[in-house]
Order: structure tokens, then sequence, then C-alpha cells
């Protein structure tokens, strides 16, 4: 059987660059992709704005990703395409690994450490609670985008858009380009779900209006979508009675909701955070079970594919050490206020590691202006920084060094929000 | 006075801009980007466009391309048309030029991805 220092379960943005950190500080490894192309979900954006931090450019999504194919290819790291993983199990301090492909058939393999970067799938019309009938012209935004952008089939000519989330934007400009009616984007929030930017350059630019407080309750048609029934939503999202809008259309692109995929740390028993819906994990990016990583949108649902290649490359840094050292960890939880923030990852650092950066990402719970994030340990403030504008959908970056800090298990941290003048 | 939310980059910064007499005051704006941006914003907007183009291949039928510059908004609908009049008939490589200067703006049309590679390992599945 093949022994690996690192195998890593994804070939997008997060998984590269975790393959690519791990090989270059010296570990034995794999990269394991269930498509036939490495890329993720990159290879449909093809719209740009991808990699302003990482390469300071700005490029599609297919740029981005074909950059860091090659340079994974340069460097020799074997990339198992049209893999896919259908179990993995421990043993002692390694794991086994199924794989199957057309190739090889039904295999195993063994790997020290184990990197989740799967990604994270749309919420569909099933998980959403909408009425009527199951007629053809409902799609989740990144089905509507395979079609346009991979096959060339424009998947209907006027339509609506359900939720504000930044595929639905980005969606609503390519159908508009492509010669397609877009109705509107309604959104139940009374906030937008997607970029202010997002906003911007694909609502506003052409004209699409953006509703509000407002939801799909039904949709209308038998064979072909023939129309949907909007309402009003009060505070909690309820739709209020008597608001009913019928809106004539061919199809319907939600936008409402990306979940880490979960499968295989779900049947490892990996501990999931309720919040970010991924598994909980120590500022190695380690999860609860050792040797087993967690990275990119697998991890929590980013907004940047930059970031989603900064967590990706911390994994395979940190896999490749473990892997080597087999280290005892000694973790202590980051507290926060669920009040003010929706999350933060990690949710542990792990004190005893000799890793003393620790990069904490997180969102504010709600819109909030002129604020002062501080990170306290033992009482103490340790980091604080101000914000103009906190947004749900901008997601922010903290780095913290922990070389000064005496750290032990007894005591405190935890980060805050409050008032404070920018 | 005019607000406008920057695009340039990902702090989508609130910008205030206003004409005083012959000069642009602009506020709001975490970087100088910012400035040129609101400044392009009041005089003659300008995008970028990402789009596909067709192509003979039917295991790749559709290849994804954008302009390497912004062009102004009034020619984004007239370059969809000509995008969409694209068939690409050779394997070509990512960054090759597909439409040339166009509309006079010295801005091309360039391929995203390499068909090179697409056509070695097929439509993704």
């Amino acid at each position: 059987m093949e022994t690996y220092d690192v195998v890593v379960l994804g070939a997008g943005p997060a998984g590269l660059a975790a393959g690519l950190e791990a090989a270059k500080r010296g570990g034995k490894t794999l990269i394991i992709e269930r498509e036939s192309r490495p890329g993720g979900i990159l290879k449909q954006c093809i719209h740009d704005g991808f990699g302003l931090i990482e390469f300071k450019e700005k490029l599609s999504g297919p740029e981005y990703a074909e950059r860091y194919i090659r340079m994974v290819r340069d460097k020799n790291i074997p990339i198992m395409t049209s893999t896919f993983a259908t179990k993995v199990l421990k043993d002692k301090d390694k794991f086994i690994i199924t794989l199957v492909n057309s190739n090889k058939g039904v295999f195993e393999i063994e790997s020290k450490t184990m990197i989740l970067a799967n990604g994270c799938r749309e919420r569909t019309s099933k998980q959403i609670f909408i009425h009527g009938s199951r007629p053809s012209g409902v799609y989740t935004a990144g089905t509507a985008q395979y079609f346009i952008n991979i096959l060339g089939y424009l998947p209907c000519k006027k339509c609506v858009i359900l939720g504000s989330g930044d595929i639905g934007l980005i969606m609503a400009r390519r159908l508009t380009l492509e010669g397609a009616k877009v109705i509107g984007v309604y959104e139940a929030k009374t906030t937008p779900s997607g970029l202010t930017r997002n906003i911007v350059q694909c609502l506003y630019d052409y004209d699409i209006p953006l509703y509000l407080s407002r939801t799909i309750t039904r949709i209308i048609g038998d064979d072909r979508v023939e129309g949907v029934i909007i309402n009003e939503v009060d505070e909690n999202m309820k739709p209020i009675k008597g608001t009913e809008k019928l809106v004539e259309c061919d199809g319907v692109i939600l936008s409402v909701g990306l979940i880490p995929e979960n499968e295989i740390a779900e049947s490892l028993g990996i501990e999931i955070d309720k919040f970010t819906k991924g598994p909980c994990v120590d500022h190695n990016f380690m999860t609860l079970e050792d040797g087993v990583f967690s990275c990119g949108n697998a991890l929590h649902v980013n907004d940047l594919v930059d970031y989603v290649t900064e967590s990706g490359r911390y994994a395979g840094e940190r896999a490749v050490v473990y892997a080597k050292n087999n280290i005892e960890k000694n973790l202590v939880k980051v507290n926060m206020s669920v009040n003010d923030f929706l999350y933060v990852v990690p949710q542990y650092i792990d004190i005893t590691s000799n890793n003393k950066k620790v990069v904490l990402y997180f969102r504010s719970r709600e819109i909030r202006k002129n604020v002062v994030v501080q990170i306290k340990y033992d009482n103490k403030i340790v980091f604080t920084r101000k914000y103009r504008v906190l947004r749900p959908p901008e997601m922010q970056r903290i780095e913290l060094d922990l070389t000064e800090l005496k750290m032990s298990k007894d005591k405190d941290f935890c980060i805050v929000m409050k008032e404070g003048q920018y | 006075m005019k607000e406008l939310i920057c695009i340039v980059c990902p702090n989508g910064c609130l910008l205030k801009v206003e004409k005083l007499n012959e000069n642009w005051s602009i506020k709001g704006n975490l970087c100088s980007k910012g400035i040129d941006f609101a400044i392009s914003e009041m005089t003659e907007a300008k995008r970028s466009v990402c789009s596909t183009v067709k192509t003979v291949f039917p295991e790749v039928p559709r290849l994804p391309v954008r302009t390497d510059g912004e062009i102004p908004k009034k020619f984004i609908f007239p370059l969809m048309k000509l995008i969409n009049k694209v068939e690409i008939k050779a394997p070509i490589h990512s960054g090759d030029i597909i439409l040339k200067n166009v509309f006079d703006t010295g801005v091309n049309v360039i391929a995203t991805s390499d068909l090179f590679e697409l056509l070695k390992e097929g439509i993704y599945d």
C-alpha cells in the first residue's frame, strides 16, 4: 500500500495550495480530485476579481486556478483526478483511505495526515421552503453558471433570482450579458448577503432591481416555470399574508447560501462548529481529530479565494510539521459573543504549538459602524483594531503573534467587539 | 455631492465625490485607487467584461475570455455582440488575444483558460 505524509482531498484553490505547501516543506504528498480537472469551482467562475491579494492582479477564476495548477505540476506533486474517496478509517497514527477510479477500481492508500479541502455545496430548492410543483427552470446559481460558462447553454430567458449571495449577483450580470432578462433579485433579509461591490457592479450597472424583505413563496408551472409568487416578509422572515404578487418568468435562480461539505469529517466523528457548519480547528488548522486538517470553504465559507488559498497553505505547512513530529496538543478555546460575531475561526489555540502566529477570520453578526475589535488574554488586551464598518458578507482577518504571551490552560482567550470611535 | 461605492478592491469604500470649481474632492477612500476610480466614474465609467466564446471542439464547447483592461460602459453590449460571433477553431493558450483593440480603446479580449490543456483532459465532469 502506498504511504504518504499528507493526502489532500480536493484540488480546488484550498487543496492545491495545501498540497503545494506540504510538498515544498518536504512532505510526501498526494492530491485527490473527484472531477477530471483540478481547479474546483474556479473553472466555471469566469468573472474577474480573483487574486488581488495573492497575485496583486485582477484575474478570472480559470486563470487563478491555472496558475496554481501549474505550480503544483512544476513541483511534480501528483494529482489523482476522477478519483473519489469513499471511506476513511483511522488506524492508530495513520489513516487508511479507500479510493475508487476507473483506472485502478477500488484501492487503498495510507497517510499520516489528511487535509479536508473539499469545499462547500449550494443550498438547493429542496432545502428552502418553497411551495408548488417541480417544474424545470429552477436552478442553483452554480448550476446556471455551469450551464452558461462551461456548456454554453442559456438556462432561461426571463428569470428571477432568489437570494442576494455573491454567485446569484454575478449570475444576474452574466444572464443579462447573454441576453436574458433578470426581473429582479429578491432577498428575504433586510440587508444584502453579497459583497457591496458585487451589488454595485452586477446589479446597479445593469439596472437590475434588488428587493429586500421579500421572498418567493410559490413556484407556478407544470413542465416549465411559468411564474412565481412573491411575498413581503416580516422581521422574522415570515411571509406577510395579503402581499402576494405574481411575477411571470421562465426561470428561478437560487442563491440561498453555501454549506461546508463535511461527509468525511462527520464519518470520522469530527466536531462540527454549529456557526460555520465546518469542523472546529485550532490555529494550525487541525480539527479535533489528530492528523486531520481542514481549510478553504470546507472549513468555513469564504468570500475571497485569496483567503481560501491562504488557509490551504497554512494547513499544508502544519500537516507536514505534524506528520514529522506527532506533537502533543493543549487546546484553549477562543471565546466570542454570538451577539456580536457570526463566527470566529479558528475555534481553538494550541498553546503547546511551536507555531506562534495566529490568523483569525471572523464575520460580524450584523452591520456595525464604528466598532473596535479586541483580543484579550488573561483579561489583558493583546490586540486592537478599529473598523469604520463591519458587514456580515465581508469576512475580516486578524493576525496575532503569541510569542510574548505566556499561554496556560486556565487563562481566558477571547475576542470582543465594542463601540468605539473610528 | 455624489456617493459611490468603490469596486476596485474588496474594501468597497464609500466615496463622497464633489466637483469644486475644476477640481474633484474625494473623501472616504482608503487608498489612491479610490481617487482614480471616482474621477473615472464621474467622467466616463469603465468596466472590464468577462464572457465565453464558442469553440469547434465538442469536448470543450466554450472558452472563457475577458478584456485585459476596462472599456467605457457604453461598449459593453456592442462588445458582447463581437464576442458572440467568435468561433475558436484551433487550440490556444491562456492569455492569447482573441479580439484586438476593441472599439479603438486599446483593450484586447484575451482567453482566460488554456484550451490546449482543456482538450487534453476533456470537459470537467
